[in-house]
């Protein structure tokens, strides 16, 4: 089958995950981002690229980061903004999703950034638009996040240069993570020879090995000699059931301190998408330490983002 | 047809430039061939402000049709563009409209006291109101071919002509 996401001529058409997209692409996105860090040091801080287009942030979920910087993204390229918080407005009223999409087009939108609890929205969205209108998936469900994704490997490639000789850890909630799944897929696409996963045996989906990452249970194993630290926030509002015994039981065997990230290579960067649980899976002088990246993966975030809609919208 | 040979125009446009630059100027190439002829340039003229590049992807007036296909460079304006004298530098000035964008570019990093043009060819078929202070040399070439500059491995330049590609 071919892939949604792409047009005929392999050109991006939608994103809707890092799953099955080609290298190519993503050093094509990695590189135009890379253009873009400049802009935002110029005394103006836009480029015309989207000029007259409107896009539509379509938050079915609640964010802040990640609209937000959407939202840059897009003022940075000169485009239209609407922010939509659907989860107090339409479908709170009974609009099926794709009501809402329709109503949207007849209002010109050239592009639609989404978030949804569900997995697959974004690809239910990008079937049913018209052709000239792209689609982002802003996460969906425990599905896909392939912008985060794309401004971790971004980020892990800023500090790093290659990932030919990397290892990474991912620690925690991989289970309810969208952003575990992306990474890691753009990880692997990008040749990372060693793919780590690590956290409770409840916390890590059956059959992650397929993936092509290797599965440890314990942070000494699993971060011994390792680059970059990629922390998960521990989802409480996805989890159903007990999947753990208590959240300082959590920080105790995973939580990420100074002793554990002493594990890692002594120039290892530690990564969060955020927001991040102090105390919960991360230690705050591990969070605020010379270590971590976490507030540049945030302005890096823009410029991945501003990279994929250009992109996008060029195609 | 014969083709003038870069080198000696190269040569030639940094003595006409010579007259008019001073340290302060700062010239500004634009990718690809724009700026390695400014490279070249700013050695020859051995000028004290450093060297800017201006990739100008984001500014094409048929981003629409092309899009971004092309790998994107970052731009580089390492000095303060206001009130300075800046030099605009491409290989061969066509239609103008790569000149417009730069300089639409330009203007977001300040406002420059004077903007000139210098180009190793000026094809003429201008579709805008742009012309050029410095020019190494004019020459007519047929619609539909695609003149540019081309630097091999030793760093030295020569013109090539080709079957202009339609926009994707």
């Amino acid at each position: 089958m071919r892939n949604p996401q792409l047009n005929g001529d392999g050109s991006l058409q939608h994103l809707l995950t890092i799953e099955g997209l080609p290298r190519e692409v993503l050093l094509h996105i990695l590189e135009t981002a890379a253009s873009f860090m400049g802009v935002t040091e110029r005394e103006v801080k836009k480029v015309p690229v989207l000029r007259g287009k409107s896009v539509f942030n379509l938050f079915f979920e609640a964010s802040t980061r990640t609209r937000t910087t959407f939202e840059i993204a897009a003022k940075r390229l000169s485009a239209d903004v609407i922010n939509l918080n659907i989860a107090v407005s339409s479908s709170s009223k009974g609009e099926t999703l794709l009501d809402t999409v329709d109503n949207l087009s007849a209002m010109h939108a050239d592009m639609f950034v989404v978030r949804h609890s569900s997995s697959g929205a974004a690809h239910l969205i990008a079937s049913h638009v018209a052709t000239h209108v792209h689609v982002i998936n802003a996460g969906d469900g425990r599905h896909a996040h392939p912008t985060q994704g794309l401004l971790d490997v971004y980020t892990i490639r800023h500090y790093k240069k290659e990932f030919s000789g990397l290892s990474v850890a991912i620690v925690g909630d991989v289970l309810h993570s969208r952003v575990a799944r992306s990474l890691i897929h753009a990880l692997t696409t990008l040749g990372t020879p060693d793919v780590r996963v690590i956290g409770p045996r409840t916390l890590l989906p059956s059959g992650v090995e397929e993936l092509g990452v290797s599965v440890h249970h314990d942070m000494r194993g699993g971060l011994a000699g390792c680059d970059v630290v990629v922390m998960l926030r521990l989802q409480n509002e996805r989890m159903k059931g007990p999947l753990l015994p208590s959240a300082q039981e959590f920080f105790k065997s995973y939580g990420l301190t100074p002793s554990k990230l002493a594990l890692a290579k002594p120039d290892a960067i530690v990564m969060h998408p955020g927001p991040m649980n102090r105390g919960v899976e991360i230690d705050s002088s591990v969070a605020d330490g010379p270590r971590s990246v976490i507030l540049p993966q945030v302005t890096f975030g823009i410029a991945v983002r501003m990279a994929v809609m250009s992109i996008l919208a060029g195609n | 047809m014969n083709l003038p040979d870069a080198e000696a125009l190269c040569t030639d446009l940094a003595r006409k430039l010579r007259a008019g630059v001073t340290d302060s100027t700062g010239l500004v190439g634009i990718r690809t061939g724009g700026a390695w002829l400014a490279e070249r340039l700013h050695r020859e003229l051995r000028l004290a402000t450093p060297l800017g590049s201006l990739d100008i992807s984001f500014y094409r007036d048929d981003f629409d049709a092309v899009g971004l296909r092309r790998q994107v460079k970052p731009s580089q304006i390492p000095f303060d563009v206001n009130d300075r004298h800046i030099v605009v530098v491409d290989d061969v000035l066509y239609t103008g409209r790569t000149v417009r964008a730069a300089m639409n570019e330009l203007f977001d990093y300040g406002r420059p006291g004077k903007v000139e043009l210098a180009a190793l060819i000026d094809r003429g078929e201008r579709q805008l109101p742009i012309a050029a202070q410095y020019i190494g040399a004019t020459l007519p070439v047929p619609a539909g071919k695609l003149l540019r500059l081309v630097r091999d491995d030793s760093g030295k330049f020569t013109l090539h002509l080709s079957d202009a590609k339609p926009a994707a």
